[in-house]
């Protein structure tokens, strides 16, 4: 009976629509994305100095609470004098900015390639996807580091490289869904009220995918922020001087016995905010998968 | 006969490949689905397929709505081959073939709500302008017996006789001069079929619409049609029309299948036909007559020589040599 009830209970809530559902969210997964979204977007009204500005003399000056720190500079300064704390503000526009850039472009032609194989099957079907297996088989990091490598460190350069090892996970995905959707009666009906193929996938095969979709790209925004780090922190990524989480724990590792704020904080945030994107991305799988809607 | 019929299929066939290994598959075998279909409908005519679930009347179905295409064999619509067309005709032929299909659940997209949904055939295949569409679809809603309002609704907000009404409207959007009905009724509760027939009758009597109905349910096809096929395996065994079917079935399947339906009244005494074995598999049909393996009247003569369907009186047609 109180079993009973308890379930109910959540049915309600559910039921409740958008605003109830957020509220159920992990909170602080939640408010650590927002916080990571926020700063990337108000980064250069929050920070406190330049990140380009050095202060050579106060070079490797400690975090505020050890000696010779000073709450002017709360996290320290790096090996040649800008502030920490500026350049982890900063950076968080770039990692952001990389990984909204990145995904609008490789999801998109990821979700293209899926609809368009799923929908139509056949010798496309499986071009597509005999690429995708290689794409997928392959160490997508080192394919990312040798294309970033061959083409240059630059963030035109960076999103390119992100999209390109990053398409084919989309484009299994929204191919795998296609296969049942396109299955269901009303894509036949689609068909014999006249809707062209493309109609078809539009209007009828990709809003029913968009929950999947939403749950992989906020996965993803943690996995581009860890290769944009690992890009950078070989510097093959973001070039200097722009201040990128990745180049910073890469700048501070020779320091990392005397200095070794440098590079601990930017690596803090990097663990923080995808560990966030991730349990939020399990959350909403959870919560958009209709099966436990069902329940 | 009368009028010209609507539409016409002849010699209908559809097997699909039965292919084993991965990337080099090869063809193993094949399932005959539908083995040489022939019927014609006409006018304002209601013709049903019967027959267990498997036996092709679905994939009839959809061939004639350019589903699928057939292996081989043609359906013509008001005398033109469907698989030949292309264009402005096939535009023509979109609006005027229409279809209700069995899941009232599976048939609807769920991130679309009604009124677009009811619109969809509109949209693809008319020339109408969005303002007369929403117009054209309060009256398509009103006509089934719901609230033009109603269109701002998402498909889980209806039960699922509801959902089948949606589904009638729909159909008719463009007007269309006939409509495949897949199990209409079937998937629904037996209070809201009778609703749902009415309907569907109601609607052709007022715009002279030919049905194609599709079922296995016997009452629901013998109060729906003017004329009855019964299909076995792939194939049809008997048509006439449905009083005449009901009341002198000549084929031992047709007559084992209407002794196997309940009856109107309990406590009627009838004599239940029971048949021998199981339906065949369409992939090793039985030599001759596929019926023979399971008929109570088979002569050795029946494993030899496929019959074809001829008249055995005027509008009858059976599909054995021997009764």
């Amino acid at each position: 009976m109180a079993v009973g009830t308890q379930v109910w209970g959540k049915a309600k809530v559910r039921m409740r629509g958008g605003l109830a559902t957020v509220r159920r969210a992990p909170r602080l997964p939640l408010a650590i994305a927002l916080g990571f979204v926020l700063v990337a977007v108000f980064g250069d009204l929050l920070a406190p100095h330049s990140p380009f500005e050095a202060i050579v003399s106060a070079r490797l000056q400690p975090p505020f609470w050890m000696d010779k720190g000073s709450l002017g500079h709360p996290l320290g300064l790096d090996t040649v004098g800008r502030d920490v704390l500026s350049r982890i503000i900063l950076g968080a526009r770039v990692s952001l900015a990389a990984a909204v850039a990145s995904i609008l472009l490789g999801g998109g032609v990821g979700v293209a390639l899926g609809l368009v194989s799923g929908y139509y099957r056949g010798w496309v079907d499986a071009l597509v996807m005999r690429i995708t297996d290689g794409m997928l088989s392959l160490p997508l990091l080192l394919l990312a580091l040798l294309f970033a490598v061959a083409l240059g460190p630059s963030f035109t350069n960076l999103i390119f490289v992100l999209a390109l090892v990053m398409w084919a996970r989309f484009a299994r995905l929204v191919r795998g869904e296609v296969l049942s959707w396109r299955e269901k009666d009303f894509v036949a009906l689609a068909r014999v009220a006249g809707a062209p193929p493309l109609a078809i996938m539009w209007r009828h095969l990709f809003p029913n995918i968009l929950n999947s979709l939403v749950v992989l790209a906020t996965l993803q925004v943690g996995w581009v922020i860890i290769v944009e780090a690992s890009l950078s922190f070989l510097g093959a990524g973001i070039p200097p001087p722009t201040p990128s989480w990745g180049s910073m724990v890469a700048e501070g590792r020779s320091y990392a016995n005397t200095a070794w704020w440098i590079s601990v904080f930017p690596g803090i945030a990097i663990v923080l905010v995808v560990m966030s994107l991730n349990l939020l991305g399990d959350w909403l799988r959870d919560t958009l998968d209709p099966r436990q809607r069902q329940a | 006969m009368t009028a010209a019929p609507i539409l016409e299929t002849t010699d209908l066939r559809k097997y699909f490949p039965i292919t084993k290994g991965l990337a080099f598959s090869r063809v193993r075998g094949w399932i005959k689905a539908v083995d040489g279909v022939n019927f014609d409908i006409s006018p304002g005519e209601t013709f049903s397929l019967v027959g267990e679930s498997g036996c092709g009347k679905t994939t009839t179905a959809r061939i004639i709505l350019r589903l699928e295409p057939p292996t081989s064999g043609a359906v013509r619509f008001r005398g033109q081959d469907i698989y030949a067309l292309s264009g402005e005709e096939l535009k023509a032929y979109r609006s005027s073939v229409q279809a209700v299909f069995q899941d009232p659940w599976s048939s609807m997209n769920p991130r679309m709500r009604i009124g677009p949904m009811v619109a969809e055939p509109l949209k693809y295949s008319s020339t109408m302008s969005p303002g007369d569409m929403k117009s054209r679809v309060a009256e398509l809603l009103e006509q089934v017996g719901l609230e033009p309002a109603q269109a701002n609704l998402y498909p889980h907000e209806f039960s699922g006789g509801q959902r089948q009404r949606i589904a009638v409207a729909r159909a008719l959007a463009l007007k269309p001069s006939l409509v495949v009905l897949d199990e209409p009724v079937s998937a629904l509760d037996v209070s809201i079929r009778a609703q749902i027939m009415n309907l569907l009758k109601d609607l052709q009597g007022q715009y002279g619409l030919s049905y194609l109905l599709i079922a296995h349910h016997l009452a629901t096809v013998r109060y729906m049609s003017h004329r009855i096929a019964v299909m076995y395996v792939g194939k049809i065994v008997e048509m006439a029309e449905t009083e005449e079917l009901f009341s002198r079935p000549v084929h031992p399947y047709t007559q084992a299948l209407i002794s196997a339906a309940l009856p109107a009244r309990p406590g009627v005494e009838r004599a239940e036909i029971i048949l021998r074995g199981t339906v065949p598999s369409p992939v090793d049909l039985p030599p001759g007559c596929r019926f023979h393996p399971r008929c109570p009247q088979a002569h050795v003569r029946c494993s030899q020589g496929e019959p074809e369907l001829r008249e055995v009186s005027p509008g009858h047609y059976v599909c054995c040599d021997h009764c």
